[in-house]
């Protein structure tokens, strides 16, 4: 089929299923669903970070699970409080896989815990402000932690609770570092505003109160690894094999030392741009560290992102040691590669999911010689699709606006650029590149599909359409796929499985993408009575 | 240790509860509203509750969970979510195509004061609701009771739309089964099949919950209460309602709108309990036990003979719900064990009350309900006395493991294990899978546990 032809084929889809929308519904999605031509110019724009229709079926989540439960979650040491109806602290309680390795049976770790301040009808009524009081009272009492977060459910912005304020008089009290965050469900258009809620308050309160950082030749803060599955652990074991020290992680595996020392690191790179990337430019403005982002996902992104570390050093010491270290995790996943590829390769998947995953996990399936039909996120912005370009250009609508951005400046005592004027230009002129990030688009083949914030509606519509044999998504879509007697692969849990980080983590996923692919179950869906008069006779390989 | 910071020493609470043993009224409501044949539970909130009810449901299950939200932003927050309400209606009905959208609120529209009845009656007249097909609502404000109360609100919700009473009985028996598994559900209906009562069951999540694997997927699956059935509920001679919390609020309703006598019974969860609705059933209906139950029930009771010894004076702690609780506990007595600490964030009296008729032979027991009743308090309970069986949702293994106490899966959420909603735990079968598991995990603990020269091949 010609490119034309390919293309018109696909808007055809596209206004198949405009077709069925309300005409308000239609007009508000044709934007949100595009044909990727990567040649076209000007370039095609992409409408993200928008208002999710009601009605329409939508994996997104809300600002508190974004705050409380992606980025301050993973936080052992830190006690985080849920200051609302008893639901919001339960749903996120242990449920995001979130691991973490105390150093030993006296170190913190309040992760298995679930606090809430669990209001009732009188403190909607009344105001919930004096049983928050009591419940910090009553927490830094039992718990003496290091620090408490407190986070606010809907009805707290509502009625009016002042939960900054709290915080503030019960620090003063206990000399307990509390502080809130007005993470209100309602608040923005996705997980994402929780994110950034989450990320500038632990820039004013914790980032930069540190005063002793992991000591290592080669300091780098990780940024965006949420240690789902136990990624981060996989990291830092690689890290540490090339002689680089991860002195914080945001936020898996993490402590509240680490995020309090990160301004103290040697250079910041960042995972999951979508969460986290303005904290890293942050940290450059107020202290002077630059940052690059990063992919360790995938065997050959991990190769090529630990070389740009090395060559951020220049320390011929560690180039040498990066690449004998990705020499010899190479030649594993190699190995693995010629095991599966021969099973995988040419199947078509699709990836609805994160603010990065989507993009990040292509990386893996095309290692696996399989191909990507198409891809969206759940939350992430245009940047996220169509790369930092566009950033001036962003519209900041009425739900952007509500959520603060920090002006920073240097820091007078700690701002230390890490590299030179000179220095920085040397190694810009060599081909590094900063804050970089060109987004998922360019990156996808022209003619697959982008589709942000997809539905159910409309996920129902384009397997049917393409037939792909995989899909990856969430656990709320997890079933419906399947029912189709296909696999889904969870993207945000990893289906209990993982880690997919790094080299090893390449590794693991082949193993499991081959594995669900080419289940035996799926031959087994229709009983042998209903396979044909001629099946029951004979012997079906239900391999096939 | 991963509950590392839960001491011995017990301080007083009064405002923060720790490990709850409950969550919100909503996501009771999305439960009970799938039990409704070609329904869509719709969540008039902030999209993260839905998301976060349709997770927990769908990991719970293992099933598809469909479910829709007014996704509100921080303008619906101020202006009121009438706006979002309608388009959602409108996109509902037009792609999704139910025979009902039941509309659930939360915390944040409570709050708020949005008038759900106003809006679906706006929705009508602007013509966004097709002809023969329903709205159903209910309040569930996240800041009072718990999922339980959830459930039952919505349950109410749906008889006082729908329960009508004609001049003609239709000589049926309501029953409201109440929070159980679709397993618990198809249980009651294949009882009351065996005892030839004709029943209309609601809500009834079997063939939606538990949907098989058959290459299709269809947004509403083939099981769950019909319209004309609930309809017809208001013509039924009498209501089973199982339970204080999930059912009787329905039961109520319907006796007020329709004149139908409520039978209040418990969840039949064990021995007694199981006998209690074998008998109002019999009664109620004008029919004899059949043979075929009555067989069903001397298995149990010769099973329970058989194996008394392992069960005897065992100390066990509960967490849940008390529609469950209450005959669990009174199995556990039944059987010679000991329930010593029962905990329900879930708050009422009742519980109270029934919780010291069925323990008042067990002086060491301690029971709790509401806010501060967690499993914090009933952990440090354990800390100063062990016990040597734990029976409750999935978030007692982290005790269980940290102290080393066998955990039985019962309740809600269960998110680690499968089985729960396919194989039932309510009636005589019901107890003896009960039983299986009780002994499973106590004779697997010993003979893990022992001593090797006390290692026994026969049990």
């Amino acid at each position: 089929m010609s490119h034309e032809k390919h293309i018109a084929k696909i808007e055809k889809i596209k206004q198949d299923m405009l077709a069925a929308y309300p005409p308000k519904t239609a007009r508000k999605r044709q934007k949100q669903f595009l044909v990727n031509q990567t040649k076209l110019e000007p370039k095609q724009e992409m409408q993200a970070n928008v208002r999710t229709l009601p009605g329409i079926i939508t994996q997104r989540g809300c600002t508190y699970a974004g705050c409380k439960g992606v980025v301050l979650g993973p936080t052992r040491d830190i006690l985080n409080l849920t200051h609302g109806p008893i639901g919001c602290g339960f749903y996120s309680w242990l449920t995001r896989r979130n691991q973490t390795r105390p150093v030993d049976d006296k170190d913190d770790n309040f992760m298995p815990y679930c606090f809430s301040t669990d209001m009732q009808d009188e403190n909607i009524i009344f105001g919930g402000e004096k049983k928050l009081r009591k419940a910090l009272e009553e927490a830094a009492d039992i718990f003496h932690p290091k620090a408490i977060g407190v986070f606010s459910t809907c009805p707290v912005g509502l009625i009016g609770d002042d939960v900054h304020a709290v915080s503030r008089e019960i620090s003063e009290k206990t000399g307990i570092n509390v502080f809130g965050f007005s993470c209100e469900g309602y608040k923005g258009v996705s997980q994402s505003a929780g994110h950034h809620i989450a990320n500038n308050q632990l820039f004013k309160h914790v980032i930069g109160k540190g005063k002793c950082c992991k000591e290592g030749k080669f300091k780098v803060a990780m940024l965006g690894e949420y240690n789902i599955g136990g990624d981060a652990f996989v990291l830092e074991e690689l890290f540490d094999r090339c002689g680089i020290t991860i002195t914080a992680t945001f936020s898996g595996n993490s402590t509240y030392e680490q995020f309090a020392s990160a301004h103290l690191s040697d250079l910041t790179v960042v995972m999951c741009h979508r969460s986290i990337n303005y904290v890293a430019d942050m940290i450059e403005k107020k202290y002077g560290i630059p940052w690059f982002k990063v992919n360790f996902i995938g065997a050959q992104a991990s190769a090529k992102s630990l070389r740009k570390i090395a060559d951020y050093f220049g320390d011929a010491g560690l180039k040498a040691r990066v690449e004998e270290v990705i020499k010899e995790e190479m030649a594993k996943v190699r190995k693995a590669l010629e095991a599966i590829k021969p099973k995988v390769e040419g199947k078509t998947v699709m990836l609805f999911v994160g603010g990065s995953r989507a993009h990040h996990y292509q990386e893996l399936f095309k290692e696996m010689g399989m191909k990507v039909l198409a891809a969206g996120y759940e939350f992430a912005h245009r940047d996220d699709y169509e790369g930092r370009d566009v950033l001036p250009n962003v519209k900041v609508d009425a739900d952007s606006r509500n959520i603060e951005e920090l002006t920073v400046e240097p820091d007078p005592k700690e701002y230390r650029p890490r590299k030179s004027e000179k220095e920085m230009k040397a190694l810009k002129e060599n081909g590094m590149r900063f804050k970089d990030y060109d987004g998922m688009m360019p990156e996808m083949e022209d003619g697959t599909l982008v589709i942000d914030d997809i539905n159910h509606f409309e996920t129902e519509l384009i397997i049917d359409k393409y037939k792909p044999d995989m899909f990856c998504a969430g656990v709320k879509e997890k079933y419906v796929i399947q029912k189709l007697g296909m696999p889904l692969k969870q993207l945000h849990n990893y289906d209990y499985g993982g880690p997919y980080a790094g080299f090893e983590g390449a590794i693991n996923f082949y193993r499991d993408v081959e594995r669900m692919l080419n289940s035996r179950v799926w031959g087994h869906i229709q009983p042998p009575w209903n396979k044909g008069k001629a099946l029951p006779a004979i012997f079906v390989d239900v391999s096939q | 240790m991963l509950l590392r910071h839960t001491t011995k020493e017990i301080k007083e609470r009064e405002a923060l509860t720790i490990n709850p043993a409950k969550t919100c009224q909503p996501v009771g409501a999305m439960y009970a509203a799938l039990g409704f044949h070609s329904c869509m539970p719709h969540s008039h909130g902030s999209q993260g509750c839905c998301a976060y009810h349709r997770s927990m449901l769908t990991r719970h299950y293992k099933e598809p969970v469909m479910a829709t939200t007014s996704s509100f932003t921080e303008g619906s927050a101020v202006f009121g979510g009438q706006a979002n309400l309608l388009s959602a209606v409108e996109n509902i009905f037009t792609l999704y195509k139910p025979d009902i959208i039941a509309i659930h609120t939360t915390c944040l529209s409570e709050t708020i004061g949005d008038d759900v009845t106003q809006i679906s009656a706006k929705a009508t007249d602007e013509g966004k609701v097709p002809a023969g097909k329903h709205i159903v609502h209910a309040n569930t404000p996240s800041y009072i009771g718990s999922h339980v109360t959830g459930f039952a609100n919505m349950v109410k919700g749906f008889v006082n739309y729908f329960a009508a009473k004609t001049a003609k009985g239709n000589g049926k028996i309501n029953v409201i089964p109440g929070w159980v598994e679709p397993s618990d559900m198809r249980e009651v209906k294949r009882i009351c099949k065996e005892m030839k009562v004709e029943t209309i069951i609601f809500p009834d999540t079997s063939e939606v919950m538990d949907r098989p694997q058959t290459g299709t997927f269809e947004m509403y699956g083939p099981g769950g209460t019909t319209i004309d059935e609930m309809r017809s509920s208001g013509d039924s001679k009498a209501t089973l309602s199982m339970g204080h919390f999930a059912s009787l609020p329905a039961a109520e309703a319907l006796d007020a709108k329709c004149k139908v006598k409520i039978v209040d019974l418990d969840v039949p969860i064990g021995l007694s309990a199981t006998d209690r609705f074998i008998q109002a059933l019999s009664e109620t209906a004008g029919v004899e036990v059949s043979q075929s139950i009555e067989r069903e029930r001397g298995r149990l009771v010769d099973i329970i003979t058989d194996n008394e010894q392992y069960f005897y004076n065992k100390r066990v702690a509960v967490y849940g719900d008390p529609d469950n609780l209450i005959p669990f506990c009174e199995f556990l007595v039944d059987l010679g064990m000991r329930p010593v600490y029962v905990v329900t964030g879930t708050p009422g009296k009742y519980f109270d009350e029934r919780m010291g008729k069925v323990l008042k032979d067990i002086p060491e027991a301690k029971f709790k309900q509401g806010a501060q009743a967690d499993m914090f308090l009933m952990h440090q309970w354990i800390k100063n006395e062990k016990v040597d069986l734990l029976i409750g949702n999935t978030w007692g293994k982290y005790i269980a493991r940290d102290e080393n106490i066998p955990l039985i899966r019962f309740g809600f959420p269960i998110i680690d294990r499968v089985g729960h909603s396919y194989f039932p735990s309510l009636g005589y079968m019901g107890a003896i899978r009960i039983l299986e598991k009780i002994m499973d995990a106590l004779l697997d603990a010993k003979d893990r546990d022992c001593k090797e020269e006390n290692m026994e091949l026969v049990q």
